[in-house]
């Protein structure tokens, strides 16, 4: 772990270095501001540091060594999906055609990118069966939200407004309850059987007229198929509610099953996750909205129109023989959810990344994925707890709940152990019915190697807990800081670098 | 895990301590273990008239967030204005210098809804 | 198989064997009634090399790139060092995700960090947060802010702030029992508070939205009158900023009484591409820290007293309070935050402070030559950044006749304001040369000149 290890002092922050006059210049220097606007409109000073280009490259390349990304290693978290990110998509999406557009270009002169977006979306539709996809949500959360006021503006034309509720499965993200409680919703909390699904008999019981939305995400966060979808499903539709896919964990079904067979009215995509777009950090995201026909009228704005163009062009591809044009006049749509129309360089890489692998590559996309977590959870049951001990799809949870009760070691400690060896930590401490939980999505990119050197890693940290606690309980040592006192962080908040003196 | 004896207890983890028709109320010891550090607390109006068992309020620690409930009905008369900028009070004192609330009751007999000591001690654990 | 797999066929064999199933299929096998009835009707499969042709061909159908633009209207063209993509490419930043452990996301921290500073210093706040997904959803989330912050359900809003952003807004409270009313545009171009101060006074809004400069590309604080009437009711003032660019000019938020600033930060270094990704930003005065939304990072020490970044305040956010969050939010826009960051630190106060100089240069070159035009006149007199409204007839006539003579002229106002249809919003900046506006003054005297015959 030399990359990320404690060689190396953190550098200052860039507002502790450079001198004032030292920046390159990019630009011709300009006259003074009083010149164009009256002085009570402007600033009388402007504290930022001036380094030099060479300065500010150092720095940043300096604190790149300290980020840890796919590209250093194994990234095994849990409902996020930390495959490859293919470099083709980020060349692609900077093609000066597409990187130097302006969001108001006349649609004549944005039929590239109009096509790109018509491509992706009339793909998506496939894939899940919907019957359209939006691509204006910006991300997962994003779209959920948009998901929820499409059902609330449904309702309300329907003159149904009294469905105030929406039914959320324990083990759900935590943005579904958040989604619906930005829409006014009543989030109804719904547990999980003893194998870890919903049942028919648990929601048959809370539903009723009031119902709005059922969100779920199948498979679940456990990483199991929830196999009584389709009458779950059946029992939503019978008291008028709707049916929505949360589609975080979509690694796992491509060309296998698709939500709209299962019975879903609405879903989103992250396709920062299936669709190998990188996280960058934690955004920007991409969060396509699909919908059944019955809502397609409510999709936020704008959307691509295809209008067939007459010519007998080979039709290669969806586009081809098409003309398009960016509807804002939906008079049902609930508006848009964002400044412009789409995050669309991720469209552009989205689009790739299915350029890359047709429908074949994506169903076995799909496969790979659940036969790398399978694989790895069989590897792992041999020394942790997996509460939930059968076939899973793409993600398992394993728990450190006997480990802790032997040793004290617990499913935090295990994963900054991991740190240690160059492996980023699966996700922690969720789902929350599962107690020190620690949930594993290899995604199918890894090779076998990788995830036997991962299983040998985490059964000689299970052993060195056994044998030594306390040394596990100490990690991370290898890192470039030790744990962090987070409750110093949260009782004195630093949020902000400012002017000593 | 300190349950003083002398105080009345609810099943979601507060105290009140009751002087005349003006209650004292915090969270118990119990309570703030379970918590964790505790980083930041939402305290209502003072003047603000609650009703027994409601949500009056916030308790933040550094991985979780509970809401805190009134287990008296009445009118807040005094809120504690000191945990805001030591809100570790109330990991380190529960009953004392982390106490939270002052009500003026609207109802003295709503105490018989409440556990004394001995009760308390017996749902204190996980 | 998958493009991006590394299996060999032995591999899945043994890995079958180990999980103890017989094949893929039975691996994901599903009850057949929800089984795909019909193959997926997806783009075929391609090699690389014929991807890069094949989106190199829907590039070029994009045919922009040859004509004098003076688009603006809420996305900026302006000059990015090629610095900025170097250090925000590299793997270790592109292939992070949310930075939840911190001993190996230090240097994503200590930037983010360095991004919530930036931010605090150029709009005059205490706090700011990691970003948001971009200038409308930070006004609608600040928005939320002010609603917590006051327990009120109205909102005041400007129709001088970027009638996107309004949409927007109107989309997020058509989930909530939100209003909201609007401030009417004076004929300089600027927000006329004077008819909705008793309003203000009489404790009806949540919050008071103003956007400077306004989406008319006018320097539009609020003023004295305004602002007494908002401090006195307890009202939130909001500032908008979506050219953010002018902070590198303009007095800062903060010195004309905003407590609360979101904006787009585009314009530091980020690429037009079609509408996004770009990066918004949310910060406030420190009394609204717990109800800012999104993630914050903060600076704390480790267990051998070294200081060291983390995320913190975790406790107001969706995967810990669910329901009661501050907001849904998950990710932020962390990379477009990172490219930000490193364009500020390219640019310095003084790169910054040429290129707003250079931005009000420019825009005063093409009013003046657009106003020179017969037929063509600037339609508001307020102090502007780089931005103009040029009243020139039909809008959209003249419009569709510049794009005929390779120039796209601007927004036409009509598309958000039926009552200014027949004006232009033209923009300039550090970008825009001499040619650019001699070539547009020219095609604007034939075109005008035409529209005037009809």
């Amino acid at each position: 772990m030399s990359q990320l290890s404690a060689d190396r002092p953190a550098p200052a922050l860039i507002f502790e270095t450079g001198a004032p006059g030292r920046a390159t210049h990019y630009v011709e220097r300009s006259r003074p501001h009083g010149e164009f606007l009256p002085p009570e409109l402007l600033r009388s000073e402007l504290p930022l540091p001036d380094n030099s280009e060479l300065d500010v490259v150092r720095h940043f390349t300096q604190l790149s060594h300290r980020t840890f990304g796919i590209d250093l290693g194994f990234y095994p978290l849990g409902s996020c999906t930390m495959k490859y990110n293919p470099r083709v998509n980020d060349a692609m999406a900077n093609l000066p055609g597409f990187r130097d557009l302006h969001p108001y270009t006349p649609d004549d002169l944005a039929q590239g990118s109009l096509a790109v977006m018509y491509e992706l979306e009339r793909s998506l539709s496939s894939i899940f069966g919907m019957a359209a996809f939006s691509l204006n949500p910006s991300a997962g959360a994003h779209a959920e939200l948009a998901a929820l006021l499409v059902a609330k503006k449904y309702f309300k034309d329907r003159g149904e407004s009294k469905r105030t509720k929406v039914i959320v499965p324990d083990t759900a993200h935590g943005t579904n309850p958040a989604s619906a409680a930005m829409c006014g919703f009543k989030v109804i909390s719904l547990p999980s059987d003893a194998r870890g699904r919903v049942s028919v008999e648990e929601i048959e019981k809370v539903l009723g007229d009031d119902t709005a939305v059922c969100m779920m995400t199948n498979p679940n966060t456990l990483g199991l198929f929830e196999d009584h979808i389709a009458e779950i499903a059946a029992a939503v539709h019978r008291v008028g509610g709707l049916m929505y896919y949360d589609g975080a964990n979509a690694n796992a079904i491509m060309g296998n099953v698709r939500p709209g067979d299962m019975g879903f009215d609405l879903m989103h995509l992250n396709t920062h996750k299936t669709f190998t777009i990188p996280h960058g950090g934690g955004g920007a995201g991409h969060g396509p909205l699909g919908v059944a026909a019955h809502l397609v009228e409510y999709l936020p704005t704008p959307v691509v129109r295809a209008i067939p163009d007459g010519k007998s062009d080979l039709r290669r591809a969806p586009s081809d023989g098409m003309r398009f044009e960016l509807d804002f006049d939906r008079p049902k749509s609930i508006g848009p959810m964002r400044s412009f129309w789409s995050n669309f360089a991720h469209a552009v890489r989205a689009l790739s990344y299915l350029y890359a692998n047709g429908a074949e590559g994506l169903k076995s996309v799909s496969q790979l994925a659940v036969l790398n977590a399978n694989y790895l959870r069989v590897g792992v049951s041999e020394f942790l707890t997996t509460p939930y001990p059968e076939i899973c799809r793409h993600e398992f949870v394993a728990s450190a709940q006997e480990l802790k009760k032997a040793t004290g070691v617990r499913a935090l400690d295990i994963a900054k152990a991991l740190l240690d060896r160059g492996f980023m930590a699966p996700t922690v401490y969720f789902p929350l019915i599962v107690p020190e939980c620690l949930m594993m999505e290899p995604t199918e990119t890894e090779s076998k190697e990788t995830l036997d050197l991962f299983i040998e890693a985490l059964r000689e940290i299970v052993e060195t807990a056994k044998r030594d606690p306390a040394s596990v309980m100490a990690a991370p040592v290898n890192t470039v800081v030790g744990r962090i006192d987070e409750t110093r962080a949260a009782r004195q908040p630093d949020l902000r670098w400012r002017q000593s003196g | 895990m300190k349950i003083p004896s002398e105080l009345l207890y609810s099943k979601e983890h507060e105290w009140a301590k009751i002087e005349g028709d003006i209650a004292t109320i915090g969270i118990t010891d119990f309570a703030q273990g379970s918590l964790g550090d505790i980083t930041f607390v939402e305290l209502p109006k003072v003047g603000a008239k609650v009703e027994q068992f409601a949500n009056v309020g916030v308790i933040e620690s550094v991985k979780t967030v509970s809401d805190l409930y009134t287990p008296l009905g009445g009118e807040i008369v005094e809120v504690n204005t000191a945990i805001d900028a030591d809100p570790a009070a109330l990991n380190s004192d529960p009953y004392g210098a982390g106490w939270l609330i002052k009500m003026k009751l609207a109802d003295p007999g709503q105490t018989k809804d409440l556990l004394d000591a001995a009760a308390y001690t017996g749902i204190a654990h996980d | 198989m998958g493009a991006y797999t590394p299996h060999t066929p032995q591999e899945i064999s043994q890995m079958l064997e180990r999980i103890g199933v017989g094949s893929l299929e039975e691996l994901l096998a599903v009850s057949p009634e929800i089984a795909p009835k019909a193959p997926l009707d997806v783009v075929p499969a391609l090699p690389e090399y014929q991807i890069e042709r094949r989106m190199q061909a829907l590039a070029s159908r994009n045919r922009a790139a040859d004509y004098a633009s003076f688009l603006g209207a809420g996305a900026y063209r302006h000059y990015a060092p090629p610095a900025i993509a170097a250090l925000a490419m590299r793997g270790e930043f592109l292939t992070a995700y949310t930075p939840y452990q911190a001993e190996v996301s230090q240097g994503y921290l200590q930037a983010i960090y360095e991004w919530q500073s930036y931010i605090c210093l150029l709009t005059g706040m205490e706090i700011a947060n990691a970003s948001v997904y971009d200038g409308a959803t930070a006004l609608a989330e600040g928005s939320i802010m002010a609603i917590n912050a006051t327990g009120r359900t109205r909102l005041l809003v400007s129709r001088a702030v970027d009638p996107r952003y309004r949409a927007v807004l109107h989309t997020y409270c058509g989930g909530l029992d939100i209003e909201i009313d609007e401030m009417a545009v004076g004929a300089d171009g600027r927000t006329d508070g004077d008819s909705v101060l008793a309003a203000i006074e009489a404790k009806n809004y949540a919050a008071v939205v103003v956007q400077s400069p306004n989406f008319f590309g006018v320097v539009d604080e609020i003023d004295a009158r305004l602002r007494s009437a908002i401090e006195t009711s307890g009202t939130v003032p909001i500032a908008v900023v979506s050219e953010a660019i002018s902070l590198g000019a303009l007095r800062s938020p903060a010195q004309w009484g905003a407590q609360i600033v979101v904006g787009e930060a585009q314009s530091f270094g980020v690429a037009l591409a079609y509408g996004g990704p770009y990066v918004g930003f949310i910060a406030s005065t420190a009394e609204h820290m717990r109800r800012i939304p999104g993630r914050l990072v903060g600076r704390s020490l480790d267990n051998r007293g070294r200081e060291a970044f983390t995320l913190t305040l975790q406790a107001r956010e969706q995967h810990i309070r669910r329901e009661k969050a501050s907001s849904n939010i998950c990710t932020n826009q962390a990379h477009c935050a990172l490219i930000a960051t490193i364009y500020l630190a390219l640019m310095g106060a003084s790169g910054l402070r040429d290129v707003a100089g250079l931005n009000l240069e420019r825009s005063r070159e093409l009013a003046t030559a657009v106003s020179s035009v017969p037929g063509a006149s600037l339609r508001f007199e307020a102090p502007f950044f780089n931005e103009i409204v040029v009243r020139v007839g039909n809008a959209a006539e003249v419009l569709a006749a510049l794009q005929a003579r390779g120039v796209l002229g601007g927004v036409d106002l009509g598309r958000f304001y039926p009552e200014y249809a027949d004006s232009i919003l033209m923009t300039a900046t550090e970008l825009t040369t001499t040619g650019d506006i001699a070539k547009l003054t020219a095609a604007l005297r034939e075109v005008v000149h035409v529209a005037a015959l009809r």
